[in-house]
């Protein structure tokens, strides 16, 4: 337990260290931690990735069924993300139904999803009104280090970047399966991007030491074009408007950067 | 009941389809300590959304383990009833309503002195009669006259409003229908006497300028929220002292 909760003694000189524009563990304020990202590797699934940032670990599967589209949208797929904080990446973990922070995290990938409108929904509508097709996306967090949003976000988008559909036909109002695959239709590659608020300093990919210390957390998520397209604070601290603003320049510019880990151009 | 959605929302003369202009709050109604039972309760009107606020504490808390030992527990249940939307809402909460509770507490937990009362809970539930768009913002800014209300010693009042993108234009304070048919939201609360901002959220798609416009109109609509607010916690005590002069008064004849 004791590497998990930061001593206070520990708190106290990641505090001091930020306020002087340094971390513990010798990251620049705006640096993320290493990234590892493949993509594949679960063969059950349609699509599926895995990202490590630093020691955070998060596994991301999509599947893809048949269903109903909703009233309001008949003639487009269904996306649904969900979010598992798996009692074996933490011991603060407990098994049960989702708690307040899995349902932020499924919330928060989401949005920069559906508010990029990153898959092309029109296109997995077989019968407009009665039968579309739904995308489940899975994160499944292995081991939680800190900054879970980042890395269940890019693992979203590498998994559904990798995941493939299988060819059908309609016959009868049936959907008939064929053989081959193809892509998911794809055409925009949202990135979030969180900044932990320590005193009056922004750091961004905060550790889950750093997020014991923080006073607020905020993530942007950066569509391809450099649009920001969601947006989520959390804890209990607060943000001034010019520190949001900063926020959302250097998230503009951090998007890029991982946004080339999972699209190779 | 349905309203019909007009073929625009905003015409060619920057009107919108409910008479506002572009930097145009609904109008708003706020009501303070109408609730018998609560330790502190406001009701809020803002356009067609209907919204009530109840506080409870600081009280005891259970289940005990949720005791937090150097301040108060402050809970938030954020709840729609199930006639307040068209289609009928189940009663029970939603992903939607859990993720809300949360951020509305986390928007209005560094307003609150909670370390004056250790070990207790400070019990918050705002319920959505009717909404129409922006729930969470008029949630909010019942909310923190609620707190206010119950006297519980704070650091500003926290002030809640939403901008955004529709059609093209940015707008304040947008109605569902604008939400819906819209390109962006930005829901955002604001201390304005602190210069902070304790919730900020976004759906939808802005580019770096409008960021920053965008930000600026939602807090510019704080600051009147925050006028609104102080009026109506003024109007209670104000309505108290004359009905105590009154009372004086009758007293005296008496004699």
């Amino acid at each position: 337990m004791s590497s998990i909760m930061a001593a206070k003694v520990r708190q106290k000189r990641i505090a001091q260290l930020i306020a002087r524009g340094k971390r513990l563990d010798g990251r620049e304020p705006t640096d993320y931690r290493e990234i590892q990202l493949e993509s594949g590797l679960i063969e059950r699934a349609e699509g599926s990735a895995r990202v490590r940032l630093g020691k955070t670990e998060v596994l991301v599967g999509t599947k893809i069924e048949v269903g109903e589209p909703f009233l309001d949208t008949p003639n487009e797929g269904v996306l649904t993300v969900n979010a598992e904080l798996v009692p074996l990446a933490s011991p603060t973990f407990e098994p049960g139904p989702p708690d307040e922070n899995s349902v932020e995290l499924a919330r928060v990938v989401d949005r920069g999803i559906r508010e990029s409108k990153a898959i092309v929904l029109e296109d997995l509508c077989v019968e407009p009104g009665k039968k579309v097709f739904i995308v489940f996306v899975d994160v499944y967090v292995l081991n939680h280090d800190g900054n879970l949003i980042d890395a269940s976000a890019l693992a979203a988008l590498a998994a559904l970047v990798n995941t493939k559909m299988f060819n059908y036909e309609v016959k009868e109002g049936e959907i008939k399966i064929k053989p081959g695959y193809k892509p998911l239709p794809i055409r925009n590659y949202p990135v979030a991007v969180t900044f932990a608020k320590i005193g009056d300093k922004l750091i961004v990919d905060p550790w889950l030491e750093e997020e014991h210390v923080m006073d607020a957390r905020l993530t942007l998520a950066a569509e391809k074009d450099g649009k920001i397209c969601a947006m989520q604070k959390g804890g209990y601290g607060y943000f001034t408007a010019q520190e949001i603003l900063e926020a959302s320049k250097i998230a503009q510019q951090k998007a890029v950067e991982l946004r080339k880990l999972v699209v190779k151009e | 009941m349905s309203q019909k959605k007009p073929e625009k929302l905003i015409d060619e003369n920057d009107v919108r389809f409910d008479g506002r202009k572009l930097n145009e709050m609904r109008t708003v109604k706020i009501e303070v300590g109408i609730l018998g039972n609560a330790d502190g309760s406001a009701y809020i009107e803002q356009g067609k959304n209907k919204i009530l606020a109840a506080l409870y504490g600081p009280r005891e808390i259970h289940p005990k383990h949720q005791a937090l030992p150097d301040r108060a527990a402050l809970r938030c249940r954020y709840h729609m009833a199930p006639f307040s939307v068209q289609e009928r809402k189940s009663p029970a909460p939603s992903r939607r309503e859990q993720e809300l509770s949360k951020v509305i507490r986390e928007s209005l937990e560094p307003s609150i002195f909670t370390e004056y009362y250790p070990r207790t809970a400070i019990d918050l539930f705002i319920e959505v009669l009717q909404a129409d768009g922006g729930t969470r913002c008029a949630g909010i800014t019942a909310a923190s006259v609620a707190l206010a209300d119950a006297g519980i010693p704070m650091r500003d009042l926290v002030s809640a409003c939403a901008a955004g993108k529709v059609e093209g234009r940015l707008v304040v304070d947008l109605s569902d229908m604008e939400d819906k048919g819209g390109e962006a939201d930005m829901p955002v609360a604001y201390m304005p006497n602190l210069n902070a901002v304790t919730l900020l959220q976004m759906d939808g798609m802005l580019t770096g300028e409008e960021f920053e416009q965008v930000l600026n109109l939602a807090l510019e609509g704080c600051k009147q929220v925050n006028q609104l607010q102080r009026e109506a916690l003024k109007a209670k005590y104000e309505a108290a002292k004359e009905k105590g002069k009154e009372e004086e008064a009758e007293e005296e004849a008496a004699e």
